[in-house]
């Protein structure tokens, strides 16, 4: 069983490379009994969709 | 959707945006800020940003509008920093490697000797995202946990969330292996999340009272 720590490190890294089949086992079972990282995880796509709305209203910002 | 008529005369305003004073020191000022937390240098991104104005003076007439203006110089600026960020790489600069080492300790405060969440710092579910995207105080916030982050890990952060380079370019520009860069992108995001929880949605989402 994987550590919170571990599981975050596999779920930032997923946003760089797809991660192997055993990678994914390991998290999916982290996740499934961890609400901390299942919470994380959602907000690595949030902080994503963030950053891109952030990048998008500094181009066309209105004053 | 504008009107042919609009754009036409938005067309005819663009070359008086930029004799605008007011609107020209708007954009500079967010062109700073932006290229100061990529280079982490307020001189090199005063440059950046000189050079990507006098780039965008030469062109202005041809953009339709103030938007799409702004779109633009603020293309020739991610180019500029894309640029001075693989020059200053060759100029490798030490100093930015000594902070990585407080990094450690300050990780220790989120996980338990178990590597596990610490009770209080165990992410919550932040409701509904989107709703918060249109909230005005919202994006100070979000800029203020960007400005907090250690310079070396915001600089990668920003390069692959906000310039969008894939994990390849960033290692090469920044002289990092996979790993690192792995190590870096997963501390930042540990850190941005944790702030933007803290000042955002464990303060019920909005803080009417912030000027």
């Amino acid at each position: 069983m994987i550590n919170c720590r571990n599981a975050t490190r596999l779920l930032s890294e997923a946003q760089e490379r797809p991660l192997s089949i055993t990678e994914r086992m390991a998290l999916k079972l982290h996740v499934i009994m961890c609400s901390g990282c299942q919470n994380f995880k959602d907000q690595m796509e949030t902080l994503r969709l963030m950053t891109r709305a952030y990048a998008k209203r500094k181009n066309d910002h209105d004053e | 959707m504008t009107t042919n008529r609009d754009q036409k005369e938005d067309t005819q305003q663009t070359g008086n945006l930029l004799a605008d004073a007011a609107f020209l020191e708007d954009i500079r000022r967010q062109m700073i800020k932006f290229a100061t937390l990529q280079l982490g240098d307020g001189h090199l991104a005063e440059d950046a940003v000189q050079e990507a104005l006098i780039g965008a003076l030469k062109n202005a007439s041809s953009f339709g509008g103030r938007a799409a203006l702004k779109t633009w110089i603020f293309a020739i600026l991610k180019y500029k920093i894309t640029d001075t960020l693989r020059y200053k790489q060759r100029v490798v600069n030490a100093s930015s490697l000594l902070h990585e080492d407080e990094e450690d300790e300050a990780l220790s405060e989120l996980f338990d000797r178990k590597g596990n969440w610490q009770r209080d710092e165990r992410p919550v579910a932040w409701g509904n995202p989107e709703a918060s995207l249109r909230e005005k105080y919202f994006w100070s916030m979000f800029e203020a946990c960007l400005e907090r982050l250690p310079p070396k890990q915001a600089r990668v952060f920003m390069m692959r969330e906000f310039l969008e380079l894939d994990a390849d370019e960033i290692c090469a520009t920044m002289n990092l292996t996979t790993s690192n860069l792995h190590v870096l992108l997963h501390r930042s995001r540990l850190r941005l999340r944790e702030c933007i929880e803290n000042k955002w949605y464990l303060q019920g989402e909005r803080n009417d009272q912030l000027p």
